[in-house]
């Protein structure tokens, strides 16, 4: 499947806005290292934050494959928007496969289709080493209110997000993986930033770490155990967006390298470009990772509504095989461009300047490291038989 | 012979379940999971019983629910055991 091959309205919205606002923001919003605001309007104006809403509630009834193209045509132009625009879809396609038995999430679904609310995910805590599936802090009860206090490492645009999807302990002596998401509204969290957000690429994510104190109505805690909604739907749909945002990216710094290559042929009609037999190489690397990419969308696709095979290890284990394996490629298939381009790349100043995707590219290895994903599929894989 | 297979799970499930509670005080339906059971410490505990009683598990087993507690533990390896034999 390719990006044309799904091009439905959304996804041809979510290009109009790449192509016309996220990419001529991209290299201010890299410099700055400040919140794509111009970008995420115009994903607002167009109800693309509501995207995989149902109908019936009011959103656009996207697909996860409509989701994914649109990550994949926003990361060519900025890949900071889209990663914004990725990990909001993500708490989006939690609460629509799993929190729709509840009319608080209902209403608030259909409101959110109505106000194009963001939503930023605080899942990561300090002190749990980066494990998803483990959490100190807890919900604590006091009447009909919920109270939650923790220390977030990063929550990325969590200055700018309207609400805040957060991990915790299902009550103060549940158990480490015993955790349940609560949806914490602005109103309900006081955020007191720790840090700035001075990196090497993403810039535009503005990931600080916070400590958050949310006191919420006890509705606002999801119904089913965050054990299922992990397996089922936040790791893969986490995956599919990144790594088809990730594609985007390395397939803009291709397509510089194609141009810098044709305007040389031109130069020098008669004889091919040096940089031409690279290019070739950089094409054959993207393709198979487009392969990959667009492999793991299908798997996904194919078993979304089936619990069983989404909770089985065999899932697990090639979810966690596509984020490595495109993380890993993305960067090496920018630096290949840039070998294309040489100093024209190089340079920060040039049509086909490829340094900000580079440094954007070397974050899908880091951001939920390789190595930790690699070890969760060492352990799976001496219990796992076949598929 | 039950007796004694809960007896070895309860054993391995001290020993490599690293549960926040005594694996001998549990009941044989309660939740593992709750009690602190984690995804990595469950495949240890899978290896654990493989080797004690000499089964494999198949893919259709490596499931949340087929280690949930004691009860569904002893289950499985009761078909394995049966199986084998």
């Amino acid at each position: 499947m390719t990006v044309l091959a799904v091009a439905t309205g959304t996804v041809e919205a979510a290009r109009r806005i790449a192509e016309g606002v996220a990419g001529p923001a991209a290299d201010a919003v890299d410099r700055e290292a400040r919140f794509p605001h111009e970008a995420i309007a115009a994903l607002r104006e167009e109800g693309l934050l509501a995207a995989f809403v149902p109908r019936a509630l009011g959103g656009l009834g996207a697909t996860i494959g409509e989701l994914a193209a649109s990550c994949e045509v926003l990361g060519r132009a900025c890949a900071s928007t889209a990663m914004i625009y990725a990990m909001h879809q993500i708490e989006v396609v939690c609460l629509v496969r799993h929190a729709l038995s509840s009319p608080f999430f209902r209403d608030y679904l259909a409101e959110l289709s109505r106000r194009e609310w963001l939503i930023a995910s605080a899942t990561s805590e300090i002190g749990v080493g980066g494990d998803l599936r483990r959490s100190i802090c807890a919900v604590e009860r006091v009447g009909s209110r919920v109270r939650i206090t923790k220390r977030a490492p990063v929550i990325s645009y969590g200055e700018e997000a309207d609400d805040i999807l957060l991990t915790a302990r299902r009550a103060p002596d549940a158990a480490a993986a015993d955790q349940v998401l609560v949806l914490a509204r602005k109103g309900d969290i006081r955020l007191t930033p720790a840090g700035e957000w001075n990196t090497l690429g993403m810039r535009g994510t503005r990931s600080l770490g916070f400590s958050l104190e949310a006191d919420a109505s006890v509705e606002q805690v999801l119904p089913v155990p965050f054990a299922d909604v992990a397996c089922q739907t936040m790791l893969p749909a986490s995956h599919v967006l990144w790594t088809s945002l990730w594609l985007g990216l390395a397939s803009d710094a291709v397509g510089r390298a194609r141009a810098f290559v044709r305007a040389e042929a031109r130069r020098t009609p008669g004889t091919t470009p040096p940089g031409a037999l690279r290019l070739a190489e950089a094409v054959a690397a993207l393709g198979t990772m487009a392969a990959t990419v667009h492999g793991g969308l299908a798997d996904f696709e194919r078993q979304q509504d089936d619990p069983e095979a989404l909770a089985g290890l065999g899932f697990a284990i090639r979810m966690n095989n596509l984020k490595t394996s495109a993380a890993s490629m993305a960067p090496e298939i920018v630096a290949r461009a840039l070998g294309v381009c040489g100093i024209s790349g190089y340079r920060n100043d040039s049509p086909y300047a490829v340094g900000r995707h580079l440094r954007d590219a070397h974050g899908a290895a880091l951001m939920i490291s390789n190595d930790r994903v690699l070890s969760a599929n060492a352990a799976m894989l001496l219990i796992h038989k076949s598929d | 012979m039950s007796d004694v297979i809960t007896n070895s799970i309860r054993a391995i499930l001290r020993e490599h379940g690293r549960l926040a509670v005594d694996a001998s005080a549990l009941a044989e339906d309660s939740n593992l999971y709750d009690a602190g059971l984690t995804s990595h410490a469950s495949v240890t505990l899978m290896l654990a019983l493989e080797e004690r009683f000499d089964i494999e598990f198949p893919e259709r087993m490596l499931r949340r629910g087929a280690f949930a507690s004691i009860a569904a533990i002893r289950s499985g390896v009761g078909e394995l055991i049966g199986a084998g034999t």
